[in-house]
């Protein structure tokens, strides 16, 4: 008896220094080639900071310094500023600021211009681009709609002192009973005139909202990726296409039609352009605008033509969540002026495959696609195919480009920020 | 002697704490459906799942992070039945929170299925996802739709 006891006393502690001594040895960690990523042939990728949060967009300095900015706040902070001190190709976190949760940040003439859900920053930056006063930005814009889909504020300046800030629609398709069965479309979508576009405000003029902005254009669902092309000094997004065409209208589009449906397109956007969301969606496939079931469409009829077509139309559901025309002088010369998309990764294809998770890059030629777009850095999800979101080990989120000319990619899921580099041999 | 009370001691709480796990997976066995009735019930409410929820709740019910909330061992799920039948009929459209994460999609009313429809597809989803309770009947579910 006394035996029997003492031998299943020592066998439970056994057991608990043996559970302990696993979880001690499980720390130990080699790091993938190219840190996980399939890249084209001389191409080379970096982690260069892991676990920093959920980082979105980001900004690299004229120093190769990063600002990026957090989706959900760390310690009360939503920006982060790394530094590569020792030049060890790691970067560490030098301070955090800013007390708002948010998408967007850049920096253009001397700021770093940072949003929330409803209002946009600025913080003026010394000559080597770091932030002089982190507790004391200007507030540029305030009171922007943010509903509870589509509320990230993503911005971009251009070269005559004014920002652009996406409003995007708290609707997915402007129904009567949002994402319902056969619900039909509001008349007249009113929740236009104050999101479902881009709209313009002055870079240095504080306090802005509604009144002293410009809806420069409208119809256009929701955008995150978005940058001004330098060649034709113009504006350029991504908009992240309606969902649900089988679930809201099963009698006109069966499950594989609601995969592939309706393209994440790419606009270049003029003053007062209207690209007719709600009442259009791009089909990639037929090569037309047609008309949304939910304003009377079947799949088949096409829409007006005053909407204005997409420079390139991707596959659907993929997120596209960063934009970035390359600049630089690193990467080959066919990427020059080229731009590159940052897919997030789909959800709403269940129950087919899932789709995105990726860079791509399209080739472009004075402001216009060239050539077919293709995929250019690859395996962030880890697996060989996603069937749901929640698996994937890493999402591509926001890109920015380095002085030295090479590609910052941010991951949102694990919050790794990845440098991709091109090696000449 | 005193060594055999000190094992005693030490080995008490874990022999409590394994028959009170024992306790518990006979209670969430006698919770969980088992009748013919139930199993049939679980088969239809695939079908009705793969029609109306997998889109956004995806095919591991572990729905899509910032967007749609995972049906695997939530309260919401496996808690109040009234509560649940009622985010079927009236859909959802505040923010959730669960584990620290929040969610925000509008979920719309799915006042179209049937009573049987939607007791047929909360069992199905009370079994599965790592989910184990009891199912919910057409009954229950007329019952709720009744109210208002």
């Amino acid at each position: 008896m006394k035996k029997a006891f003492i031998t299943s006393a020592l066998l439970i502690l056994a057991g608990m220094l043996g559970s302990f001594r696993f979880e001690k040895g499980s720390g130990v960690k080699n790091e993938p080639i190219n840190a996980g990523l399939k890249l084209p042939a001389g191409f080379e990728a970096n982690a260069i900071a892991e676990n920093t949060g959920k980082p979105r967009h980001i900004v690299v300095t004229k120093e190769g310094d990063i600002y990026v900015k957090l989706q959900r706040l760390v310690n009360g902070k939503g920006i982060l500023f790394l530094k590569d001190e020792n030049k060890d190709g790691k970067f560490e976190v030098q301070s955090a600021f800013g007390n708002y949760p948010g998408t967007g940040i850049t920096i253009k003439n001397g700021y770093l211009y940072a949003s929330s859900d409803q209002e946009v920053f600025r913080y003026k930056l010394n000559d080597k681009e770091e932030v002089i006063d982190p507790l004391n930005p200007e507030k540029i814009i305030t009171g922007l709609k943010a509903g509870r889909q589509h509320q990230t504020k993503s911005i971009v300046l251009d070269n005559d002192g004014n920002i652009y800030v996406n409003i995007g629609a708290y609707s997915n398709a402007c129904q009567e009973q949002d994402r319902g069965l056969r619900s039909k479309g509001i008349p007249g979508c009113p929740l236009l005139d104050s999101a479902g576009g881009i709209w313009q405000f002055k870079a240095d003029k504080q306090n802005q909202s509604y009144p002293e902005g410009i809806r420069y254009a409208r119809g256009i669902r929701n955008v995150m990726g978005l940058d001004w092309n330098q060649q034709n000094n113009c504006l350029y997004v991504m908009q992240h296409g309606r969902d649900n065409l089988n679930s809201s209208w099963p009698e006109i589009y069966d499950t594989k039609q609601s995969a592939e449906l309706p393209s994440e397109v790419m606009y270049r956007i003029k003053k007062g352009d209207n690209a007719g969301w709600p009442f259009i969606y791009y089909d990639h496939i037929q090569k037309k605008k047609i008309i949304a079931p939910e304003y009377g469409g079947d799949g088949k009829k096409e829409g007006s033509k005053e909407y204005i077509d997409p420079i390139v139309g991707f596959p659907a559901h993929m997120a596209p969540n960063g934009l970035l025309f390359y600049t630089g002088n690193m990467f080959p010369e066919r990427y020059k002026n080229g731009a590159f998309v940052a897919f997030h990764g789909s959800w709403n294809r269940s129950p087919e495959k899932q789709a995105g998770y990726f860079v791509v890059f399209v080739p472009f030629k004075n402001g216009q696609a060239s050539a077919n777009w293709e995929v250019f850095a690859d395996g962030f999800s880890g697996l060989e195919a996603v069937m749901v979101p929640k698996e994937a080990q890493h999402r591509p989120c926001g890109l920015a480009q380095g002085p030295d000319g090479s590609l910052y990619v941010t991951d949102d899921v694990k919050g790794t920020i990845y440098r991709i580099a091109y090696n000449k041999k | 002697m005193k060594k055999i009370i000190t094992t005693i001691i030490l080995i008490l709480p874990f022999v409590f704490s394994i028959s009170a796990q024992v306790k518990k997976k006979a209670a969430a066995v006698k919770a969980a459906p088992s009748s013919v009735n139930a199993l049939a019930s679980i088969t239809r409410g695939k079908a009705v799942y793969t029609q109306s929820c997998i889109a956004c709740h995806q095919a591991d019910g572990g729905g899509v992070q910032g967007l749609n909330p995972p049906l695997s061992k939530t309260e919401y799920v496996l808690g109040d039945k009234n509560r649940l039948i009622n985010i079927v009929l009236k859909g959802l459209n505040k923010d959730v929170e669960i584990d620290g994460e929040v969610y925000s999609n509008p979920m719309p009313p799915l006042s179209h299925l049937t009573d049987q429809q939607v007791a047929d597809v909360l069992t199905y989803v009370r079994n599965n996802f790592q989910n184990k309770a009891s199912a919910i009947t057409a009954a229950q579910v007329k019952g709720v739709r009744a109210q208002k």
